[in-house]
């Protein structure tokens, strides 16, 4: 046995320099685009030295402006919902395009069955069945309308990983379905007059408690159970994974499942918020979803950020939304920013990987 | 058949179409034994890993691990059955850390009756890597560091620490030290002899004629998709010389005659 203290190969850096956490970048650019609107909101003429996120009335009750708060929140927590799910297919290296159609068909198939009989006093004149799907309790509309983004995701995830179809397609297919199933289930009408149980799904602020619960939720699993490791692995090195025993096919399945159950869920508490459901819900849901994804730091290429990176991004979505619209600029502006805005996470993230910092 | 063989090929051969990549090999490797393969590039060593390791599918012949004739459909049933490879690609996970990665597939958990969603059990897999590390010799200054910020010896290192620290019955290394440096190979070699001293078989396949000699109890040579010498070496009287002129073709070992 030969003497191995001396063995000290290739150790050349340096252990004491810690990474910096890719969630930080994300929250300074949080606090950088507040910093702006808090400025354009004193120099702008026409503001009235109005503050965006602080309360300057003379009151003693609160240092921030609550009622924003709440809305810039609100504002994204659906869309929010959707992407703690398109993250993790993101971090496997896949796509989900699906999500905003689906959220659409959930929402009418989910409706139908969560519809009250009686409107003031009279027939509900949205019914879509007879009387045998009304006033059902609330457990129904939300099981049947999970099982509906399960079986969409299940089939998302058979085409990526036993036809070897690129994600990229296989949920583009399947946005054209949703969008078709959505339109099809009512024959394009709008399915209305949810149960009062239905409608307190979406009430008032549940949208975020629902946010904020289910990103909780999905950061732990995500961090610290094997679900999330395999997750990870798969997207770091797909070959590795599958060598290290990983059933990588099962797993993405997994993965696509519950992406499609999340934005399942997010049209549930959508078309509870509205009342109605309707074809056309969730247009560009996708997009603002894997937006939060990647401003928060999820890399394209797989393997690299986290929930709470996802969040962050929600928050700077919203922030901007809620923004442009505190210094009176309308929503063309509001795009282009948010388009531009997107770009930049790429090439940060871009720049990340080829700096391995 | 001799109860101490650990693996034993009969007339494994594998055509690529036309090619003739591997004809006919027979080779025994017995208990704690450690033999090297060498030859020349194209001359069959890695075909005949990939055949044992059930990478590839063998066109003829038989393999008998462990007791049991076995017919691996991929690399993970040889690696649950006991064959533990360190293949030319390392397997690691870039962006995941030295716990992780060692504990990649066979996770230390709590909580199992959550299914997919049981927790890792880190703290157990942390002191369990220094272990493995300490074991091997392998010094790692923060294994919390991601692979990727890792140099290529420290990635090699992780990859043998990971093979050497489950008890498997068989390893197999392709040319592990091909893309190191001088220290990073004294390493690998360190593990190696741990690997020996622990009674753990191993094939190594390997270019380097001194690191062989250093290592091996017995050298296969391969030449032109057949096995042409095998060379006793820890009995045996030979030279680095004789390896080479049986690699190159100079000489053909007495029982292998006609055969290449």
């Amino acid at each position: 046995m030969s003497d191995t203290s001396h063995g000290t190969g290739g150790l050349t850096f340096d252990k004491t320099k810690k990474s910096w956490p890719s969630e930080l970048n994300v929250l300074l650019a949080l606090i950088i685009i507040i910093v702006i609107f808090e400025f354009l909101g004193q120099v702008l003429p026409y503001m009235n030295d109005q503050s965006f996120l602080f309360d300057t009335k003379d009151r003693f009750d609160s240092i921030f402006n609550e009622a924003r708060l709440k809305i810039i929140i609100l504002q994204v927590a659906i869309i929010g919902i959707i992407a703690l799910g398109v993250s993790q297919v993101i971090i496997t290296g896949g796509i989900d395009l699906s999500s905003g159609p689906l959220v659409a068909a959930t929402a009418m198939i989910a409706m139908s069955f969560g519809q009250t009989e009686l409107v003031n006093g009279f027939a509900n004149p949205k019914a879509l069945f007879g009387p045998w799907a009304m006033d059902l309790p609330v457990v129904v509309p939300v099981v049947i309308g999970l099982s509906f983004g399960a079986f969409i995701g299940a089939i998302n995830g058979t085409f990526v990983s036993y036809f070897k179809i690129p994600p990229f397609i296989a949920t583009l297919g399947m946005f054209l379905i949703c969008r078709g199933i959505a339109l099809w289930w009512s024959s394009g009408n709008p399915i209305s007059f949810p149960t009062a149980q239905f409608q307190a799904i979406g009430g008032g602020m549940m949208p975020v408690f629902w946010f904020l619960s289910l990103a909780v939720i999905f950061h732990i699993i995500m961090r610290y159970t094997v679900y999330g490791k395999h997750t990870y692995a798969i997207g770091s090195n797909e070959e590795a994974a599958r060598m290290s025993g990983i059933n990588v096919k099962r797993h993405k399945i997994m993965v696509y499942m519950i992406a499609a159950m999340l934005a399942a869920f997010a049209g549930i508490v959508l078309s509870a918020k509205a009342s109605t459901a309707q074809a056309g819900m969730g247009e560009f849901y996708e997009l603002f979803a894997i937006a939060m994804a990647v401003i928060g730091g999820i890399s394209l290429s797989g393997g690299r950020g986290s929930i709470i990176g996802t969040v962050l991004g929600a928050m700077v979505l919203g922030v901007i939304r809620s923004g442009f619209t505190y210094i009176k600029l309308d929503g063309s502006y509001q795009l282009m920013a948010m388009g531009g805005i997107i770009i930049a996470a790429v090439i940060l993230d871009q720049y990340r990987q080829r700096n391995k910092v | 058949m001799s109860e101490d063989i650990v693996l034993k090929a009969t007339d494994l051969t594998k055509h690529y179409g036309g090619v003739h990549a591997l004809e006919g090999a027979n080779f025994e490797l017995r208990k704690g034994e450690h033999v090297a393969i060498m030859g020349d590039n194209g001359a069959g060593k890695s075909t005949f890993v990939r055949q044992i390791t059930g990478v590839e599918q063998r066109t003829r012949g038989t393999v008998v691990f462990d007791g049991t004739e076995v017919n691996f459909s991929g690399p993970i049933e040889a690696r649950e059955s006991g064959i533990e490879t360190v293949f030319q690609t390392l397997a690691l996970a870039d962006h995941l850390d030295v716990p992780d990665n060692l504990f990649l597939g066979r996770e230390k958990t709590k909580w199992n009756w959550l299914g997919p969603f049981r927790f890792l059990d880190y703290k157990a897999m942390r002191q369990d890597t220094l272990a493995a590390l300490e074991k091997t010799g392998v010094k790692i200054p923060n294994i919390h560091n991601t692979i990727e910020k890792m140099s290529g010896g420290q990635r090699q290192c992780v990859a043998i620490a990971r093979t050497a620290s489950f008890h498997s019955k068989l390893t197999i290394m392709d040319e592990p030290t091909a893309a190191l440096g001088v220290q990073e190979t004294e390493q690998v070699e360190n593990i190696i002899r741990q690997l020996k001293a622990q009674g753990e078989p191993l094939i190594l396949v390997s270019h380097n004629m001194r690191q062989v000699f250093d290592l091996a109890d017995r050298i296969v040579v391969f030449r032109r998709g057949r096995i042409c010498a095998n060379l006793d070496i820890k009995t045996g009287d030979y030279t680095g010389e004789d390896v080479v002129s049986y690699i190159t073709g100079a000489k053909t070992g007495a029982e292998y005659e006609g055969a290449a």
